[in-house]
């Protein structure tokens, strides 16, 4: 029997994307006047979860209890007459209105819009929490933090009485992520319900009554936040070791190849996102790069692609005949000048990596474009290459011009790394490979791996799936809120290991 | 003087036109559709307006000139609406391009207009032969009493009633873009389809729902030329450019259907200025006739140079919305 103590109850929802089981009978609950906090890795099923509360996806199986009562939630309108309210990662704002007209945007009332009485009602529910927020500003004049109190406003004026927020701190700076926090407490003690979806593990501590911990969309358990410490949550996040059947050849004669020296970038939003970061990758091994999502793995290898502005440090890079060339601040177009094969396999495949609506020919120009005779491309050799890799990689196509965006993830990913092996690269870096790939080919994608490894090529792997890192790289470096916290010899490191490393920066917070 | 009451007049007769396609125009852009098809519709409005008030007057013999005005209203009306239907239909339910569409929609439109003209040119007995006068007459009507003001009646109240539902029905436009929940919802909606969705706003409504009011109101645009400037009568491609004109317009007046009031007095000032600047030569005539274009251009440039959000197109114009697009 459903207990109408909890606000929300969850009995063993399930949620596939195609063959991608991404909550696996999944139960849990979120008690009146709390705050519950949802761990997990990225990938781990989250915000799909808590889709299915907003009424963004519809669950395949389980039930789901709103104050002891079975509800279906059907779209965003329904959840908000359940009085859910969700706050997204990317806000929903239109730019050119202010705050309030955001804030009404889509409610019912009279025609004549009275935005004096609009602006009080928002006052009150500003005070009453400790927001601050001008409801007459424009929205492209505030700040991701002023934007986010916009839409945390918006679920209130609506009504909400269980607040879910998705990573609500990823783009917060500290004394931001405070604020927010106070602001929470207080909307806790005035009898809210708030589910908070976090990695960050000093924030869990610091924030929630109760954790609740998803590991591969599978439910790991819940725990009191006083009972719980850093070190036996990452074990619950990260879990038991796995054996994994993955071929790990040693590497033959390593020489560096990509050497990188006191690296500092900050992202768009002015955050330090990689502090001086100092690294080697050599031939013929993979390097693993291992940290909790956002910790600056992104930055790293753009940056060395030369797509990320760099504010301090150096990168070089030696060829195959041990000249010494410096990468530092030169852009993907003048590395792509000076000759150098280096290949990229970016985490947004189809946004950065190929474009979706061109075939397998076209997208294997977007590298070779600038070839052929004259003013005439040379469009014989990519729809050659785009045979061999459907031959080579098992691509299933219908046809090598169907548009890549009609491929299965796994397709797409073989796809655009066989372009990017096809052009035989001295240092391949890859972002999460096997990301939303099923089992057979996440094996392929590491033979490829493998295979380059041994014909001499520096791989850099961003993974996810430490398993998954410890049974294919050779050593592992570990990122933790933009720092290096370790590199390990993947042979003998332990899981554990990882995990203390990967949140190194929050226990080190913790003891601050 | 007598050259300066006429030059007002004549500015303001050829500005009306531009006025109603460009308040139809801004109301389609703000639900972020892109309607390229406006000069056409306005050339369906206009000639469905004519034939209402030409088969009326044909099959009665003593025809009264308000009937026939609201023959002329009703068919441009429908026909109007039928233009923005199918613009909407083709990119908002089937997401075909807008520009496409919108440029079909001018060539079938402009085709539509000069094909049932000459229709009716041959069964009006000859090309010019058309006379809808009694109809007319009631288009042209000024405002009794008040236009017998000296000169001001003359600038002010000499023109039929479509000259101040034009202004009128831009002010309510503006009214309703800038205070009403509906207007709020619109601009929503152009501005961020997605945004809009979430916030509960149904976006497929709201986008036939302007678009073809919009086409509509600038349907108008065409009826008004046929009827009070030409007098009840049609000559192929005689509505010439002026829809396209009522589409800079729209850029002119940054998407507000007030500043389209002035915006289009200065455009049908431009329009006809040649004609009352002296000593102008053939050639300097034409290159007079590109200011209204040039003065667009310039607007632009000043508008994006300050970048003001405000006075961008809505964010979204010219792309259509899909939920499960992501």
């Amino acid at each position: 029997m459903p207990d109408s103590n909890n606000a929300i109850e969850l009995k063993g929802v399930t949620k596939r994307f195609g063959s991608v089981v991404a909550n696996d009978d999944v139960s849990l609950s979120l008690k009146k006047g709390e705050i519950l906090s949802i761990l997990g890795e990225n990938g781990s099923g989250k915000t799909t979860l808590m889709n299915m509360l907003s009424g963004i996806y519809f669950p395949d199986e389980g039930e789901i209890f709103v104050n002891g009562q079975e509800v279906t939630i059907r779209s965003p309108k329904d959840a908000y007459n359940l009085h859910i309210g969700m706050i997204h990662q990317h806000f929903k704002l239109i730019n050119v209105l202010t705050a309030a007209q955001n804030i009404i945007l889509g409610l019912p009332g009279p025609q004549r819009l009275d935005m004096k009485s609009v602006d009080e009602k928002i006052d009150e529910l500003t005070k009453k929490y400790g927001f601050e927020l001008d409801p007459e500003e424009k929205i492209y004049n505030m700040s991701v933090s002023q934007k986010q109190t916009v839409e945390i406003v918006k679920v209130l004026y609506r009504g909400a009485d269980i607040l879910i927020l998705d990573e609500p701190t990823a783009v917060l700076t500290p004394q931001e992520t405070e604020r927010l926090f106070e602001v929470l407490r207080n909307m806790k003690n005035s009898g809210k319900s708030i589910i908070i979806i976090t990695h960050k593990l000093n924030e869990v501590l610091e924030i929630s009554d109760r954790v609740a911990v998803l590991r591969k969309g599978c439910y790991v358990g819940t725990v009191e936040t006083k009972r719980a410490s850093v070190e036996s949550l990452t074990e619950m996040m990260v879990g038991q070791k796995v054996t994994l059947n993955i071929d790990r050849p040693d590497p033959v004669n390593p020489k560096p190849r990509i050497l990188v020296k006191n690296l500092t970038v900050r992202n768009r939003e002015g955050l330090l996102a990689l502090d001086n970061v100092s690294f080697d990758a050599k031939s013929g091994e993979i390097l693993g790069i291992a940290g909790i999502s956002g910790s600056g793995q992104k930055e790293l290898l753009e940056a060395i692609a030369g797509l990320q502005p760099i504010e301090d440090g150096q990168i070089l890079y030696t060829d195959p005949k041990d000249n010494i060339e410096d990468l530092t601040k030169k852009s993907a177009q003048e590395i792509y000048q000076m000759q150098i094969r280096l290949s990229f396999v970016p985490e947004d495949r189809l946004g950065m990596g190929l474009v979706g609506s061109m075939g397998m020919p076209g997208n294997m120009m977007v590298r070779s474009y600038r070839n052929g005779k004259g003013p005439m491309t040379d469009r014989k050799t990519p729809a050659d290459l785009s045979k061999r890799i459907v031959e080579r990689l098992d691509v299933v196509t219908p046809s090598i011009d169907t548009p890549v965006r009609n491929l299965s993830g796994g397709n797409v990913q073989k796809v655009l790394v066989g372009r990017e092996i096809a052009s035989s690269p001295v240092v391949l870096m890859v972002a999460y490979p096997v990301r939303g790939l099923d089992i057979n080919s996440s094996y392929q994608i590491y033979e490829l791996l493998n295979e380059q490894k041994k014909k001499g090529t520096a791989v850099l792997c961003v993974g996810e799936d430490l398993d998954v890192l410890l049974a294919l790289c050779d050593r592992i470096l570990v990122l933790a809120d933009g720092k290096v916290t370790g590199i390990v010899d993947a042979r003998t490191a332990t899981k554990e290991q990882i995990g203390q490393l990967m949140t190194a920066g929050a226990s080190k917070k913790q003891e601050a | 003087m007598n050259l300066i009451i006429t030059f007002i007049q004549q500015a303001i007769a050829q500005g009306i036109a531009i006025l109603f396609g460009a308040t139809g125009e801004i109301m389609t852009e703000k639900s972020g559709n892109l309607n390229l098809g406006i000069p056409g519709i306005m050339y369906m409005g206009g000639i469905s307006g004519l034939m209402g008030g030409f088969f009326y007057e044909l099959n009665n013999d003593n025809p009264n000139k308000w009937v026939g005005v609201l023959c002329a209203c009703l068919c441009c009306a429908v026909a109007s609406a039928i233009g923005g239907l199918i613009f909407t239909f083709l990119t908002v339910t089937l997401r075909a391009n807008q520009n496409v569409v919108g440029l079909a929609l001018t060539t079938f439109g402009t085709g539509f207009g000069n094909f049932f003209g000459g229709s009716i040119s041959k069964m009006a007995g000859g090309v010019g032969q058309i006379s809808v006068a009694t109809t007319a007459s009631g288009f042209q009507t000024p405002i009794p009493g008040l236009s017998k003001i000296p000169f001001l009646g003359d600038v002010l109240f000499h023109y039929g009633f479509l000259t101040y539902s034009a202004i009128i029905v831009s002010l309510i436009a503006a009214y309703i873009l800038k205070k009403t929940r509906t207007g709020l919802n619109l601009t929503a909606v152009g501005e961020s389809p997605q945004a809009a969705d979430a916030a509960g706003i149904n976006v497929t409504k709201y986008k036939y729902v302007a678009t073809i009011t919009g086409s509509v109101i600038a349907g108008f645009g065409g009826l008004y030329f046929v009827m009070e400037y030409l007098g009840g009568t049609w000559g192929n491609n005689g509505f010439g450019d002026r829809g396209w004109l009522a589409i800079a317009l729209v850029i002119l007046a940054l998407w507000n259907p007030a500043n389209a009031i002035w915006g289009s007095l200065l455009f049908g000032a431009l329009y006809i200025i040649d004609i009352y600047l002296p000593g102008l030569t053939r050639a300097s005539q034409e290159f007079v006739k590109m200011s209204p274009y040039v003065v667009t251009i310039i607007i632009l440039i000043i508008t994006s140079k300050r970048n003001r959000p405000e006075q961008q197109p809505p964010a979204s114009l010219g792309l259509s919305y899909f939920r499960e697009d992501r």
